[in-house]
C-alpha cells in the first residue's frame, strides 16, 4: 500500500520554480482536510488525556485540580469500565456471528436465476434504508415491555437484566441485514461461472460445492464484513438509549453508553479516561479494518 | 451466454438450483416476511389509534386509523423542523467532504511535496479516532467555540474524512498518466486537469463516496445527540427519541416520524440502488 503513495518519477526537465509551486499547491490542497483532522481528531485526543489527568466535579465548575494518571488507572481497572467493556463484548458476540450467518443465508438464497428474484433482492436489501434511530423505534414497537408486539416473549424481555442486552442487539442484527446481504451477494456474484461449472463437472454436490468452492472464495468478504460488524457493535448507542436507556439496572450499559452518559452521572475525567480505553479497543479493530479496506480497494481497481 | 450444456440439462450460466424452484420461492418468501414484519408492525402502529390498538389485543391489522398522524408528527411532533436541520447539515457535510476529499486526493495522487508520506499517515491515522472516541472532547471544543445548537457545531467534525480521500485518491490513481501529460500540454494546469479531467473520469467512485457520505451524515446519532441541547436544533434522528420519551401517550407520532425520517433513504434505495450497492461494498458506514 505504502509504495503507491509516491507518484511516478517525473521528467527531469522541471525547474525548481515549478517544484516549489507544486509543493505549495500540494500543501494548499491538503490544508482544508488537515485543519479538520487536527482540530477534531488529533487535538481532542490530547484534550482527552488532559481531561483524564484532572479531576473535575461533574458540573464543570472551577478549575479542576491535577490528579495525574491515577484517575485513568482507577477508571480502567474499576467495575464501571470493565462492565462496559463486558457489555460491549457481549454485543459483539450477539451481533457479529449471527449477522454474518444471516448475510450468507440471505445472499445464497437470493443468488439464483429465478423470475422475480430482483424483488426479493430489494426486500433483502431494504433495511439499509433505516438508520440506527429508525431501527430502534421499529424494535420499540416489537420489544417494548409495555406496548411491544412481543412483550410477553420471555427470551426477548427488556425488563429482565439477563435478556435485555440480547433483545436490544436483535435490532442491530435486523438493521445490519441489508448491508450484510449486499456485501455477501456482491462476493457471490464475483465468483467466476467457470468455477461453478467445473465443480459441477467434478461431481460436487451442492453442500460440498458450498464448503469447498463458495466459502473459500467469499472468505475475504466475510472477514471484511466481520470487522465492519464489530465496529458497528462497538458504536451501538441509539438502540440502547431508545429501547432501555441502559437498564434494567446497568444491564445494557455498553462502554459507549457510559461515555456518552445521557443522564450525566459520571465526572468528566472518568468519561475521558473511559474514552481512552475505547480508543485502545478501537485501535485494534481499526488497524484490522484498514488492512482489509486497503486490500479490497486495491483489488477493486 | 453460450456456456450451457456443460453440466446437465437444466443448467444455465449459473449453477442449477439444488432445490426445486418451489422450495426456493418458499424460502425466499419466508425470509422476506421475517425481514418485513418489523416494518409492517411499525406502519400498523403508526396509523392505528394507540390506545385502541392495545385494547384490541395488538392485531395484525389497522385499528381506528388516524391518517393525520403524519402531518401531526411533522408539525406538532417537530419532525418538519428536524428534517430541515438534518437536510441542511447533510448538504453542508456532503459538499465539504466532496471538496476536502477531492483536493486532498489530488495532492496525494498527482503532486510531489515534502512530508507527503507523513501527511498521508496523518490522514490514515484519523481512522483510529472515530467520533465515539473523541466525543467528550469535541463536545467541549464546540461548547468553547459557542457552537452548541448550530449548523457549524452539528457538521464541523465531519467536514473531512479519510475514507473519502482514500477512495477518491484510488480512483485518481486509475487515470492513465498519458492523459495527465496530454492535458498539461493543452495548458490546463492543475486546476483544469482536476475539474475537467480527473473528477469527470472518477465519477463512479465519487458517486459511491457521496452515497456513503449521505448515509453517514443523515443517519448520524451520537454526535447530534451531544452537540445539541435545544429542541430547535435536533436532527430528525434525535427527534425520534425525543418524541418517544416526551410523548409516551402519543407513541404513534414517533412511529410516524420514523417512517418520515426513513423516506429520503427509501428514495435513495429506489433511484440510486447501483451507486448505493457500490458505495456500501467499497467502505461500509454506520447509520
Amino acid at each position: 500500500m505504502t509504495a503507491t503513495v509516491e507518484s511516478d518519477p517525473r521528467s527531469p526537465t522541471r525547474t525548481s520554480g515549478q517544484k516549489v509551486r507544486e509543493a505549495l499547491l500540494g500543501w494548499l490542497f491538503l490544508l482544508p482536510a488537515l485543519v479538520v483532522f487536527v482540530g477534531f481528531f488529533y487535538y481532542p485526543l490530547y484534550r482527552l488525556v488532559d481531561m483524564a489527568l484532572h479531576r473535575e466535579n461533574r458540573f464543570g465548575l472551577g478549575d479542576p485540580p491535577y490528579v495525574g494518571p491515577s484517575q485513568i488507572t482507577d477508571t480502567l481497572t474499576g467495575p464501571d469500565f470493565t462492565e462496559g467493556v463486558a457489555h460491549s463484548g457481549l454485543y459483539v458476540l450477539y451481533t457479529v456471528p449471527l449477522g454474518v450467518l444471516l448475510g450468507v443465508l440471505l445472499a445464497v438464497t437470493a443468488n439464483r436465476r429465478l423470475k422475480g428474484i430482483r424483488i426479493f433482492q430489494t426486500i433483502f436489501s431494504s433495511t439499509v434504508a433505516t438508520s440506527v434511530a429508525v431501527a430502534s423505534v421499529i424494535f420499540f414497537t416489537l420489544v417494548n415491555p409495555v406496548v411491544g408486539y412481543f412483550k410477553d416473549v420471555s427470551w426477548l424481555s427488556l425488563a429482565n437484566p439477563d435478556t435485555a442486552l440480547f433483545s436490544v442487539s436483535l435490532s442491530s442484527v435486523w438493521q445490519n441485514l441489508g448491508l450484510t446481504f449486499i456485501i455477501v451477494l456482491a462476493a457471490l456474484q464475483a465468483i467466476p461461472t467457470e468455477l461453478e461449472e467445473a465443480s459441477a463437472l467434478d461431481g460436487y454436490g451442492p453442500v460440498r460445492h458450498f464448503w469447498r468452492i463458495t466459502v473459500p472464495l467469499i472468505s475475504p468478504a466475510l472477514l471484511f464484513l466481520g470487522v465492519v460488524l464489530v465496529v458497528f457493535a462497538l458504536q451501538a448507542y441509539a438502540q440502547i438509549e431508545v429501547l432501555t436507556n441502559g437498564g434494567p439496572g446497568t444491564s445494557t450499559q455498553t462502554l459507549l453508553f457510559k461515555i456518552a452518559d445521557p443522564d450525566g452521572i459520571r465526572p468528566i475525567g472518568v468519561k475521558a479516561s473511559m474514552s481512552l480505553g475505547l480508543f485502545a479497543l478501537t485501535a485494534v479493530v481499526a488497524g484490522l479494518q484498514f488492512g482489509l479496506l486497503s486490500r479490497r480497494v486495491h483489488y477493486g481497481e | 451466454m453460450a456456456s450451457e450444456a456443460t453440466a446437465g440439462p437444466s443448467t444455465g450460466p449459473r449453477r442449477a438450483s439444488p432445490w426445486p424452484k418451489v422450495g426456493s420461492y418458499v424460502l425466499l418468501t419466508t425470509l422476506s416476511v421475517v425481514i418485513l414484519f418489523p416494518i409492517y408492525i411499525l406502519i400498523l402502529r403508526a396509523i392505528s389509534s394507540p390506545i385502541a390498538y392495545i385494547n384490541a389485543g395488538q392485531p395484525l391489522r389497522l385499528v381506528d386509523p388516524e391518517w393525520d398522524v403524519f402531518s401531526r408528527a411533522w408539525s406538532e411532533g417537530g419532525l418538519g423542523r428536524a428534517m430541515l436541520v438534518s437536510a441542511v447539515v447533510t448538504i453542508v457535510i456532503m459538499a465539504a467532504q466532496f471538496i476536502t476529499s477531492v483536493l486532498a486526493a489530488y495532492a496525494f495522487a498527482f503532486l510531489e511535496f515534502p512530508l507527503k508520506r507523513f501527511l498521508f499517515a496523518v490522514v490514515i491515522g484519523t481512522l483510529l479516532l472515530p467520533i465515539e472516541v473523541t466525543l467528550i472532547a469535541n463536545v467541549r471544543t464546540i461548547r468553547d467555540l459557542g457552537w452548541l445548537n448550530s449548523v457549524q457545531g452539528l457538521s464541523v467534525t465531519f467536514l473531512a474524512t479519510a475514507v473519502g480521500i482514500f477512495l477518491i485518491r484510488q480512483g485518481f490513481l486509475g487515470i492513465p498518466r498519458d492523459l495527465r501529460d496530454a492535458s498539461t500540454l493543452d495548458g490546463f494546469g492543475h486546476m483544469g486537469f482536476l475539474f475537467k479531467v480527473a473528477v469527470p473520469l472518477s465519477k463512479p467512485v465519487i458517486g459511491s463516496f457521496l452515497v456513503i457520505s449521505f448515509l453517514g451524515a443523515w443517519n448520524q446519532y451520537v454526535w447530534p445527540r451531544n452537540a445539541t441541547d435545544k429542541g430547535d436544533w435536533q436532527t430528525a434522528q434525535i427527534a425520534l427519541r425525543t418524541l418517544i420519551s416526551e410523548k409516551p401517550d402519543e407513541l404513534n407520532l414517533s412511529f410516524a416520524g420514523a417512517i418520515i425520517a426513513a423516506l429520503p433513504l427509501v428514495v435513495l434505495l429506489i433511484f440510486f440502488q447501483r451507486q448505493m450497492v457500490r458505495g456500501l461494498t467499497a467502505g461500509a458506514v454506520k447509520g
